[in-house]
């Protein structure tokens, strides 16, 4: 557990995870478009180059050979920008990926606003919507270096398209390294009697951070982290709307097609609740530092715990 | 067997192939009998001249691959994956219906011997690069074949797969161009000129053969001539006729993906009809 509140990047758990994977598991294959060092898919490069495909700037044909790899019986790693995969190479995942159910691993880095400076047009905010209408799919979203870590390793067991979203900066961990993840479950990460929110992704560490900003409204949040996206852990999704009769999802997405839409998809047919959702709102992402989009989005800890006293406020 | 009997036989199954193809789309009351038509030569030579393969084993290892990238092709190769026995050839009149195992475009996960889907196009190329490149990582002595449409060279995917076998050197992989010079919205050099194309490829790094993709012989000696080639891919440009073998089809654009019903059918499987000794 002393591995707790460490500043990590995720990036290096799933570069550190393809590691793991290559020593163990000869199948494994890594594609990158020309990004390697940032996506840190260079790692594995360095190691296993007999296994390492660098097919340059070229995002559509990169998931078209990893389909061909995977048609061979190899478990192709994709990886690039979340917004260059889902967006440029949409028709590729959907229509040969997908449709073929190829044993496909789409990791797209560079989720959220919190990309920062680099701006809107690299910043993902649409990634998992385009990734979890998709039939055949799995998506997840990891909220730290650990959980990254874990959830590549799974995926690499799992037959079938996965997509495994990333994040640029480094931040503050919530799992460990003895860390039990299991895909499709969500992890309960605090007990309180107030309110509970439901969070994907490096979020998670503005979430826990605001946790005791909001002990000291003497609000006492009952906190999810709901990692897999699809397919959705509806069992905690009703248990915990029943017990709270409202609910709180936090994501670096658009509201359109994110965590909170899915989750609403899942209530409005079984359990109807009001929720809230923070999350981006029908705009692009821009160039800045990222704690100062997170809090210009209203998605740092400060902003979170004054959104939640509001909601809890809100007839 | 004799040359010449090997070049007669494969004309005559270009003849039934033909035939299935219109007696195939006619059912189905829609399908796209142009661009079929004018790959049939070519795709009579892969199936029964250079490809190996196990029907009843659609899965065997060592099998050359085949990939259907201009995918709205597909009557063509359902006919062809029917007489090569890898399904009854009842369910050719089952072609677009709802349950049947032959989709409007290729589907992997409901028809033997389809390695991926297709219909989406410009993709096929770059999976094929991806199953070279799995045969040549684990020393596998199979072939990849992939069927473009002219048309299809618009995809600017399509040169990026370019690009990519050419630098890795896939010898292993065999493209041929369906080179019928017309598109959905018309002549070729008129949508959207793809010539010097012979030139394009050179420049791409790979081996060109150009041959006219009707005449059997010629069809027949590109494949072999792929075999010895190492160190690059090659590309077979087929000049072809787009509706080869109907009268009224031949060389329109328009039937691209017209469905064909009542006399002019029925003039079709006339002009196509197998007949004996026809070879």
């Amino acid at each position: 557990m002393d591995n707790k509140n460490k500043i990590l990047p995720i990036r290096d758990g799933y570069g550190r995870a393809l590691l793991k994977l290559g020593e163990t598991n000869p199948d494994i294959v890594v594609l990158d478009a020309d990004l390697s060092t940032s996506t840190r898919s260079n790692w594995f490069a360095e190691k296993y180059p007999d296994r390492f495909i660098d097919v340059g700037i070229a995002e559509q044909n990169m998931v078209n050979i990893a389909a061909g790899l995977s048609l061979e019986g190899k478990i192709p790693f994709v990886t690039t920008y979340g917004v260059f995969v889902c967006g440029r190479a949409f028709d590729q995942v959907r229509n040969t990926v997908c449709y073929s159910n190829l044993n496909v691993k789409i990791v797209g880095s560079h989720g959220g606003i919190s990309v920062g400076p680099d701006g809107g047009s690299h910043q993902a905010i649409e990634d998992i919507a385009l990734m979890r209408i998709l039939p055949n799919m799995t998506v997840v979203v990891p909220c730290d270096h650990f959980q990254a870590y874990k959830a590549t390793l799974q995926l690499a067991e799992l037959q079938g398209p996965a997509y495994l979203r990333l994040a640029r900066e480094p931040t503050a961990t919530i799992t460990c390294e003895d860390y039990k993840f299991q895909l499709g479950k969500a992890d309960i990460l605090t007990k309180g009697d107030d309110v509970v929110i439901i969070f994907a992704g490096t979020i998670g560490a503005e979430v826990m951070k605001a946790v005791p900003l909001l002990h000291r409204k003497n609000i006492y949040p009952t906190i999810i982290n709901m990692h897999t996206i699809k397919p959705i852990d509806k069992e905690t999704i009703i248990k915990y709307s029943k017990k709270f009769g409202k609910i709180i999802t936090i994501e670096e997405h658009l509201k359109a097609g994110g965590l909170g839409s899915a989750i609403s998809e899942v209530l409005a047919e079984s359990y109807p609740v009001k929720i809230k959702m923070f999350a981006i709102n029908d705009r692009f992402g821009e160039s800045g530092q990222p704690d100062i989009l997170l809090d210009a989005f209203g998605l740092s800890a400060e902003k979170i715990s004054e959104r939640v006293e509001r909601f809890l406020l809100e007839k | 067997m004799k040359y010449s009997e090997i070049v007669c036989l494969l004309r005559s199954k270009s003849k039934i192939i033909r035939y299935e193809i219109i007696k195939m789309i006619g059912k189905a009351g829609s399908g796209h009998p142009g661009g079929s038509l004018s790959a049939t030569d070519i795709g009579v030579a892969l199936f029964f001249y250079q490809m190996k393969y196990k029907p009843d084993n659609p899965k065997w290892e060592e099998r050359d691959r085949f990939i259907l990238s201009k995918g709205h092709a597909t009557p063509l190769h359902y006919a062809l994956l029917a007489h090569a026995n890898y399904f009854d050839k009842k369910h050719l009149s089952t072609l677009r219906q709802y349950n049947s195992i032959l989709q409007g475009h290729p589907a992997s996960y409901l028809t033997p011997g389809v390695e991926v889907s297709t219909g989406s196009l410009g993709q096929g190329l770059s999976i094929s690069a991806g199953i070279a490149l799995a045969g040549k990582m684990d020393n596998k002595s199979y072939n990849v074949y992939t069927l473009l449409g002219d048309g299809e060279l618009d995809e600017g995917q399509i040169w990026e797969a370019a690009m990519f076998s050419a630098h890795k050197k896939l010898d292993n992989l065999c493209t041929i161009v369906d080179r019928n010079h017309l598109q959905i919205d018309g002549n070729t050099e008129d949508v959207m000129a793809l010539e010097p194309l012979v030139k394009k490829w050179q420049a791409f790094g790979w081996y060109t053969i150009t041959i006219d993709g009707h005449n059997m012989k010629k069809i027949i000696s590109a494949f072999d001539e792929f075999l010895t080639i190492k160190n690059k891919p090659t590309v077979i440009i087929a000049k072809t006729i787009k509706g080869k073998g109907v009268s009224f089809m031949e060389n329109k654009a328009e039937w691209h993906g017209k469905p064909l019903k009542g006399e002019l059918l029925k003039q079709a499987l006339q002009e196509l009809e197998p007949r004996i000794n026809n070879g």
